[in-house]
Parts: C-alpha cells; sequence; structure tokens
C-alpha cells in the first residue's frame, strides 16, 4: 500500500468506529483525540481493526504512534507496505 | 469450542456479544427465557405492546456531542445515533408534600429550580456538582467510591429536604442499596439524570433490542433462546464449560456471565453454598394502565414524576405488607417529542413503580396473588394520584407485574431489579476464565448495562490477545 491507501484505509476505519463523524476536514497533523474526542478504547478499536484487516500487529508500547493521522502513516508504512490493496 | 460463551441475552450481554463477534471471536449467547432483553424486555397482550422495563433511557446526549457514555457505547457497537431514535423528554419532576423540583435534559432547569425553591441551596448544590467524580474515575478505584452519598450531601446542602429530593429519583433509578447509596453510584446517576436526561425510542424497548440482537447475528453471533445454563464445569479454578438445562455441554475458554454474583457462583460446580444473604432486596410491582386518552389531554405532561408523600425517603423493602406506596415512579411514554413523521402512540400510557417485597409476593396462593394484584395495583394508582391528575375514568386496560414476575423470566434472586448492593466493579470470580458483566459488575440501567457489557468484554475477552 502507498501512504495515500493506507490514510484511506484509517479513514474508513474511523468511519467504521464513528459513523456519525464528518472526516472530510480531518488535519492529519493534529491529533485525533483533540479533533474527534476519541479515547483510550477507541485508540484500542483502531488497533483491533488494523489487526483484524490486515493482521498488523501493534504492540502496546506503540500506541503514542497512533496519535495523528500523519503520525498513524508514517508508523503503519513499513508494515503496510507489502500489503496489496484490494 | 467457543472463544467465549455469554449467559444472558440482556443489554450487557448482548452488547459484550457485539464486541466479541465484530472481532471475530466464536461467540455464543445463552438465554433461558424464550426471548431477549431480561430485566428490559417487552410482551404482548390483548393486542397490545408493553415494555417491562422502559420508562426513560437515561445519559441522553443530543447527536453530534462526542463524549459521554452514549456516545461511546454507539461507537463501540458500531451503531449510528440514528439507530436508537431518540425522543427526548418533555420534561420530569420530584414531587414531594409542598415543594416540587422541575429537572429536563438541560441541566440549567434543575440548578434554577433549587434556586427559586431553596434559595440559600445553591451554592450547596453547585459544591455538589463540583465533587461528582467523572466516569473516568469511576473503575472503584477512588476512596470517595464507597463512601455514604449521604454523608457527601450534608457536607454541601444544609437543608435535608433538599438531600432526600435530590436522592429519591437517583435511588429509584439505579440503587441496590437500601436507605443510603454509594457515592460513586450516586455520581453515575446524577450524571445520568441530572445533568444528561432522559430520552426514548418512539417503538420502545424493542427498537433497541431488535438493532443490538440483528448487529450480532449479522456479525456471525450465535444466539440460543430456551437454554438456560444449569451448570457451569470449573475444574482447578478454571471453567471448562457449561451444561444446559437440558443436558446439553458446551466448551468455552472463557465465561462472561449477566445471571448476577450470587446466582453465576451459584452455578459453579466447586461451590457448595453461595452467600445469598448477600443479594439485593430491592423489588418493585410496576402498574401499567392503558387511557382512552392522551395524558396531556387530562392535563399530565411529565415524562417522568418521582414522588414522595412526607419529608424523609424511604428507600427500603417493606417492613410490612406487600408493597410499601408512600413513594413511587409515574412515567408516561407519551410525554416525549416524537418525531413529527412519528406521531403520537396509539394509547394513553401511565406506567407506575411502586416498591415490593419479593418473599411476600412469593408466599401468596394462586388465588390470593392474583386478587393482590388488582388490590396493590389500585393502592399504587391511589398514592400517585395525590400527585398527579385522577386518571381512573380513563383506563381501558391494565397490567401488574410483581416482584415474583420478574424472578420468574430473569432468574434474579428476590427479583431484586437492582441486583446485590455490593458490587463487583472489576468483574472477576474465583474462576479465573468467568467474569460478570451487567446489573452485577456495577453498572445499572439500560444504557449502564450496554456500557458494562462493553468494558467487560474489552477487558477480559479481546484484551489479551495470542
Ligand atoms: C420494572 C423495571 C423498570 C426499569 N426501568 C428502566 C428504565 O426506565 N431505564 C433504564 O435505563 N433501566 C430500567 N430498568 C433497569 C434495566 O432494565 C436493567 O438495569 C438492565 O436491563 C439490566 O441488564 P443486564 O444485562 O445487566 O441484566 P438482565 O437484563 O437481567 O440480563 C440477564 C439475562 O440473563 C438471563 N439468565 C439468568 N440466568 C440464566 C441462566 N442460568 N442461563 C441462561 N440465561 C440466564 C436472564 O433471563 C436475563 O435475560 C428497569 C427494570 C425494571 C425491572
Amino acid at each position: 500500500m502507498t501512504n495515500d491507501e493506507i490514510r484511506e484505509e484509517i479513514i474508513d476505519i474511523l468511519e467504521d468506529i464513528a459513523p456519525d463523524e464528518d472526516l472530510g476536514d480531518l488535519d492529519d497533523e493534529k491529533s485525533f483525540r483533540d479533533q474527534l474526542e476519541l479515547d483510550s478504547m477507541d485508540f484500542l478499536d483502531i488497533v483491533m481493526e488494523l489487526r483484524k484487516r490486515h493482521r498488523v500487529q501493534v504492540p502496546e508500547e506503540d500506541y503514542p504512534q497512533l496519535a495523528s493521522m500523519a503520525s498513524t502513516v508514517a508508523y503503519l508504512e513499513p508494515k503496510m507496505r507489502d500489503i496489496v490493496k484490494n | 469450542m467457543y472463544d467465549t460463551i455469554i449467559i444472558g441475552a440482556g443489554m450487557s450481554g448482548l452488547a459484550a456479544g457485539i464486541r466479541l463477534a465484530h472481532f471475530d471471536q466464536r461467540v455464543c449467547i445463552l438465554e433461558r427465557h424464550y426471548t431477549i432483553g431480561g430485566l428490559n424486555s417487552f410482551y404482548r397482550m390483548n393486542g397490545r405492546d408493553y415494555d417491562v422495563g422502559l420508562h426513560a433511557m437515561t445519559n441522553f446526549s443530543r447527536k453530534g456531542t462526542k463524549t459521554g457514555p452514549l456516545p461511546k457505547l454507539l461507537r463501540q457497537l458500531r451503531l449510528r445515533w440514528d439507530d436508537f431514535q431518540l425522543a427526548e423528554q418533555l420534561g420530569s419532576e420530584i414531587r414531594f408534600p409542598g415543594v416540587s423540583l422541575q429537572f429536563g435534559n438541560d441541566a440549567e432547569l434543575l440548578r434554577s429550580e433549587i434556586a427559586e425553591h431553596f434559595p440559600d441551596q445553591v451554592d450547596g448544590y453547585d459544591r455538589v456538582v463540583g465533587r461528582l467524580l467523572d466516569y473516568d474515575d469511576l473503575d472503584g478505584d477512588n476512596p470517595d467510591f464507597l463512601r455514604s452519598s449521604r454523608e457527601v450531601l450534608a457536607e454541601c446542602i444544609s437543608e435535608p429536604l433538599l438531600v432526600e429530593m435530590l436522592l429519591c429519583p437517583l435511588m429509584w433509578y439505579g440503587n441496590a442499596r437500601q436507605n443510603d447509596m454509594d457515592f460513586g453510584q450516586f455520581c453515575i446517576m446524577f450524571r445520568a439524570c441530572y445533568l444528561e436526561g432522559f430520552a426514548r425510542p418512539f417503538k420502545g424497548v424493542r427498537l433497541i433490542l431488535k438493532n443490538l440482537v440483528r448487529k450480532f447475528r449479522g456479525l456471525g453471533g450465535e444466539l440460543k433462546l430456551r437454554s438456560g445454563v444449569s451448570r457451569i464445569h470449573v475444574e482447578d479454578g478454571h471453567a471448562t464449560g457449561v451444561v444446559l438445562d437440558d443436558g446439553t455441554e458446551l466448551e468455552g475458554r472463557r465465561i462472561l456471565s449477566s445471571a448476577g454474583a450470587i446466582e453465576t457462583l451459584r452455578l459453579c460446580d466447586d461451590i457448595t453454598e453461595a452467600e445469598v444473604a448477600k443479594a439485593g432486596q430491592l423489588s418493585f410491582i410496576e402498574s401499567i394502565s392503558i387511557l382512552d386518552k392522551q395524558p396531556q389531554q387530562l392535563g399530565f405532561d411529565r415524562t417522568i414524576l418521582f414522588y414522595n408523600d412526607s419529608e424523609r425517603f424511604h428507600w427500603q423493602r417493606p417492613e410490612t405488607g406487600l408493597c410499601d406506596v408512600r413513594t413511587g415512579v409515574v412515567c408516561s411514554p407519551n410525554n416525549y417529542a416524537y418525531a413529527p413523521d412519528e406521531g403520537s402512540l396509539p394509547d394513553g400510557i401511565i406506567r407506575i413503580t411502586t416498591l415490593a417485597d419479593h418473599d411476600r409476593w412469593c408466599a401468596l396462593s394462586d388465588k390470593a396473588y392474583r386478587a393482590e394484584k388488582v388490590v396493590q395495583q389500585d393502592a399504587a394508582i391511589e398514592s400517585a394520584i395525590r400527585f398527579m391528575p385522577d386518571f381512573r375514568r380513563h383506563v381501558i386496560d391494565a397490567d401488574v407485574f410483581t416482584p415474583k414476575t420478574i424472578r420468574r423470566f430473569t432468574w434474579h434472586d428476590n427479583g431484586a431489579v437492582y441486583g446485590a448492593p455490593e458490587k463487583q466493579l472489576d468483574g472477576t470470580t474465583h474462576v479465573d476464565n468467568l467474569y460478570l458483566c451487567g446489573t452485577d459488575q456495577g453498572f445499572v440501567g439500560i444504557v449502564g448495562a450496554i456500557v458494562s457489557g462493553i468494558s467487560m468484554a474489552n477487558r477480559y475477552c479481546l484484551r489479551p490477545m495470542e
């Protein structure tokens, strides 16, 4: 997956977690927590969705890397680069 | 072999099931009754739909709100706000002799009512609000959690009548302890009722249950009705599976039970004696009157009315007799702001809840039981109409259910609606892979039970991911 595809995938997961949310004007540099009021339960869900959908494992000590869209994409790039988007 | 076996298809069991099925577990919900819902189910009688429990969903928040229990549970269950189609209350009220306080979904209303009726207590009320524990502090670790609410309130408010009035709705909607309330539970209920407020779907609890069960099944979850668990197999402190009432054996890696703490322990085949003395004591009768008019046409526009006929609010099992009608809750499901395309409910409905004694109801002969249902319904209505318009001429149908009914269809000891007073907030038991959710884990009410199911599923059934 390219970085753009990874971003799209994260948007898809966020849409699933927060279906009432308008993600169109999400600022990639700002934290998810501040923009979407995501709490620790929601972060756990992002991690579990990644595992469920792509078999990508995110160990607990890496959770802080998922703070914003930009940092999440950067963190996932090496883990997801070889996954083929379907 | 199931990844998780869930006992009970009430709100908490269904919510837990959705979480686990969503993350691809093989999960089975076992329910002894022939239908889902538990303490908040529904039934049909004389061609009419009845809800068992639903007066009001607490913890209302408007569409688009991102914080609070309701948005949180919707996200966790991957539901949309519109799936519950919540209509807001018109307004609720606490009525004691000589004084009433209105409250609604705007927290400012209650504060202004207190300013009007108890002008020198507003600062004290603000101090109470300032001392409330946050939802994040409610895992029981906070030392204030188990304090006496009466004590904390007395430190802030010097007018005992106001203390009683504030406690009345909160105890009615979620207190398993007699006479006093754990401060943590007080905080949960205060936010749920006074700061967030009440709402209801036009179609009642059916809509909520239908959405939960559809979601669960859509994710591949299995639901087995008429499948009571009669035994939990325990070997060396580890559960290996369950035995159903008909003898069928099912294996599971872990078990999550919403049957109640004592009720669950009693199922474990390594326990010879469960501590029955610790079971909850508070149960209700619910008297439902169907009217030929909408309650508003009779001059009653309150959504929920909590009344008490003296200055002191008595929250305890009736000391004598089958029921204690000194206090009660009146709910009219008609008095919600339903959307224009929904219109109004077909019948006028008045529901009255009264404290009742389980043992005395169960000791009656069949004949006496049937007769007492009528007598006690009349007594409940007679008590309530001291605080609302007399609607008796307009009654065209009625139903009553008792602690015996509640017990018969939910198998909770004593028909205790809010379970045991000692909660097991961390959800653990003496068995290392058997956990509690729902009423006895500590969160009650519809929203509370759903949140409980979600958090126990997350904490014990999803987290340690191999
Ligand atoms: C009259 C009344 C009015 C209420 N009004 C409101 C209200 O207005 N608003 C609100 O928010 N809440 C209300 N409640 C409270 C609310 O209904 C409960 O707090 C909530 O539904 C509890 O859900 P639960 O999942 O914890 O437990 P339950 O609903 O009791 O679920 C437990 C399930 O386990 C099943 N079970 C038990 N033993 C076994 C076994 N051995 N094997 C298989 N299955 C078993 C039971 O049949 C039951 O379905 C009311 C309750 C009552 C009774």
